[in-house]
């Protein structure tokens, strides 16, 4: 379970809250207008920033000393996610060992990986000779490496078409399901939170709320949600 | 950026101690030499007339420079033609070319036997010289006008195009155009390129040796190397030394408290779009002047040495090799300190101020005062002759080190802005961080700054003539002597023997960074 335990954040004249908890396996959307902290909430989890006040746990254990890539976390940014210079079988080894020593079994999961999202045969290319699907597939297939409890998705698909978009989403929800891994993604869009996620948090006005049940939320839309939706 | 707190890290340790020693290597010899100075020493009259010239040859040929600049700049701002991205490239060619290259080009233009010399002449005027105070400012021009060019040409390009409409719209012209527009970014941009002119002339060494000398044009630098060399006068070396360090301080000073415009600036090849540009003869006369002035010089060189480039004395091509081995160490050295300097700088909030202070202390600390200062240091314990090259290497390496921080910070904070979370998220820290994202991706600037600092160190004619051994000769002291002797033929193939190197050199570094390495 994530628990973020009366967690501040403050930076110049922004500034976020938040306390609450995400259960294991719980598939999460976080909404609200730009500029509110959603992306700042998945990198205080992710180690990226250190709260300035309050306690962040998974399972228990205190992160608040452990480096983000030492945390039971996984994260797509919203660009960036691969490394042009590496080829995509490099790109997705990376999840296996950051220094890419890959023993002859570990190539083979990069192989069967990179079939599970239909990308086999494409190892020996570079991204810039992969379309923008392609380079999400590739980044969901280290993700699959990693194997990290917990999935951060900070819009990875944002610059995709809407077709594209929800096929990424739909090969997510497959993958979080399989894994049994926990989801927390950000969206602008109430159709992909409704796609894929059983509860949303709504983060505004420099406060990250509980997460609340989908259906329930849209049904019955707080007063920050219904300025947002319109 | 993250706003994870950073701990000592190898990284900052490495930085650290590389920023150590370059100021161990900036003061300790100077330190050294006034240690080893015997008795009170005092400045001759000679020595301040050398402090008098230094101080007004850096200032008329700044001046010169950057007037000549303005205009020039102006009509490659406001001109779009066919070679204009060949033209700009030109002017920073003297950058990497070699010193006495440069003036045995001007030598064989503007010198006794010269072709304005022939020309004069011919409709029975007397022949030009060119050795004295105005030869020093002519090559300081050669050199720096491109220089001053490029930065003035900066500030045109900053200069939003939009604001050129705005005032066209509105029916301002000509005149008003510059007082509205153009001034005041001159008087940002000006007071900047005349500083960073000046601090260069001000340490001037090779083109005072070979132009000037005498009582009447030695600059301190020259009289430094002459009371080292020739005196062995180990404490006037050291007090010139000092005036030498503190002229520079203060135009350092100078430099870090106005804003100095950046030296190495991309995106020049867009012309401001103008509806108020005057007639184009006279920016076309300009631009033809000035491509005259660099390129005149480089084509007699050319022509003048071709024929000999592969009948020199074999002296020549020992010093080649010589030269090459200098050069390649010295990128060496350069590359790591480099390197170390700018991955500790990206971590730091003030990391910026650093770099500039580096910079101005190198530009203005004197390397033949490193120089002596080493030698001294070190030849109870070895052989001189020996140290001659290592130490040309090193301190031609800290004098690159400047325009190869200036490349590689800001392209090392790009990839941190763009794949410093990506990695961190991966767990790819130290060493593997470096193979496996910085190393690839910096190898651009990377072969630029190495290309530079070859080139540079290829073609310096400076700490290596405190010990001209004819054994330790390097190519450019080798054609400085050829030069002396007046084997002018044989010079000038060594010239071109050494204006080749310089640019290879170059080429293939900067190439190196650029193959296979994707955007």
């Amino acid at each position: 379970m994530l628990t973020l335990e009366e967690v501040k954040y403050g930076q110049g004249d922004f500034s976020l809250q938040a306390d609450f908890a995400v259960p294991v396996g719980a598939r999460v959307a976080v909404i609200g207008p730009s500029g509110g902290g959603k992306t700042t909430l998945l990198n205080l989890v992710a180690g990226f920033h250190v709260p300035t006040q309050g306690r962040i746990f998974w399972d228990g254990v205190d992160l608040a000393d452990t480096p983000p890539g030492a945390r039971p976390v996984s994260i797509l940014f919203q660009d960036n996610n691969l490394f042009p210079h590496l080829t995509v079988a490099q790109n997705v080894g990376l999840g296996l060992r950051p220094d890419l020593r890959l023993t002859a079994a570990q190539k083979d999961q990069v192989e069967a990986v990179l079939a599970r999202v239909d990308l086999l045969g494409y190892g020996g290319r570079k991204p810039a000779a992969l379309s923008g699907g392609q380079m999400s597939r590739v980044a969901l297939a280290r993700m699959l490496l990693r194997a990290k409890p917990l999935l951060l998705l900070d819009e990875p698909f944002a610059a995709l078409g809407p077709a594209l978009r929800d096929e990424m989403l739909d090969l997510v929800s497959e993958l979080v399901v399989e894994t049994g891994a926990t989801l927390m993604m950000v969206s602008h869009n109430p159709e992909d939170a409704k796609r894929i996620a059983e509860s949303v948090v709504l983060v505004s006005e420099g406060v990250a709320h509980a997460p609340v049940e989908t259906g329930e939320i849209f049904a019955n839309p707080p007063e920050a949600l219904r300025a947002y939706l319109g | 950026m993250a706003d994870r707190a950073f701990k000592i890290t190898p990284v900052i340790g490495a930085g650290a101690g590389a920023v150590l020693l370059l100021l161990a290597l900036i003061l300790g010899p100077l330190g050294a030499l006034l240690w080893r100075a015997e008795g009170p020493a005092a400045l001759g009259v000679g020595d301040w007339a050398a402090v008098r010239f230094t101080v007004l040859q850096a200032t008329l040929s700044a001046s010169l420079s950057v007037a000549l600049a303005v205009p020039v700049a102006r009509a490659l701002a406001r001109r779009q033609f066919v070679g204009r991205t060949a033209l700009i490239t030109l002017l920073g060619a003297p950058f990497i070319l070699p010193v006495m290259v440069a003036v045995m080009g001007l030598l064989a233009v503007f010198g006794r036997g010269g072709i304005i010399s022939a020309m004069l002449e011919w409709v029975g005027l007397p022949a030009v010289h060119i050795y004295g105070l105005h030869g020093v400012v002519l090559a300081h021009v050669f050199f720096n006008l491109p220089l001053a060019t490029r930065l003035i040409l900066q500030g045109w390009l900053m200069i939003p195009s939009e604001r050129f409409r705005l005032a066209a719209s509105l029916g301002i012209a000509g005149r008003d155009v510059g007082r509205i527009l153009e001034r005041p970014m001159l008087r940002d941009v000006l007071p900047g390129a005349f500083m960073v002119v000046f601090l260069i002339c001000l340490t001037s060494f090779a083109v005072a040796l070979a132009l000037g000398g005498g009582p009447k044009a030695t600059t301190v630098e020259l009289a430094i190397y002459q009371a080292f060399r020739f005196d062995f006068d180990l404490g006037r070396a050291a007090l010139l030394a000092m005036v030498q360090f503190g002229m520079g301080a203060v135009a350092a000073m100078v430099m870090l408290w106005i804003a100095v415009p950046t030296l190495m600036g991309a995106g020049l090849d867009r012309a401001v779009e103008r509806q108020d540009a005057p007639a184009a003869w006279w920016d076309g006369i300009l631009l033809a002047a000035m491509t005259l002035f660099l390129v005149t010089p480089l084509l007699m060189i050319i022509v003048d040495g071709m024929p000999n480039l592969f009948s020199l004395p074999a002296s020549v091509y020992l010093a080649a090799g010589r030269s090459l081995g200098v050069a390649l160490m010295s990128t060496g050295i350069a590359v790591v300190l480099a390197l170390n300097i700018a991955l500790m700088v990206v971590r730091l909030k003030r990391g910026a101020v650093l770099v500039e202070s580096i910079g101005y202390l190198v530009l203005s600390a004197s390397p033949l005062v490193i120089g002596a200062g080493l030698f001294i240091v070190l030849f109870p314990w070895v052989d001189p002759v020996a140290l001659a090259l290592p130490i040309t290497a090193l301190v031609n390496a800290l004098m690159s080190l400047p325009f190869a921080l200036r490349t590689l910070v800001p392209a090392l904070r790009d990839i941190e802005a763009s794949y410093g979370r990506l990695a961190d998220s991966l767990q790819m820290t130290g060493w593997v961080r470096m193979r496996l994202v910085l190393w690839p991706r910096l190898r651009r600037p990377l072969g630029f700054s190495a290309g530079l600092a070859a080139a540079l160190s290829m073609g310096d004619l400076g700490v290596i003539a405190l010990f001209s051994d004819p054994d330790s000769a390097t190519l450019p002291l080798q054609m400085y002597r050829l030069m002396s002797a007046y084997r002018m033929d044989q010079a000038a193939g060594a010239a071109v023997l050494l204006l080749g190197l310089s640019l290879a050199l170059f080429w293939i570094f900067d190439r190196g960074g650029r193959t296979d390495a994707d955007a």
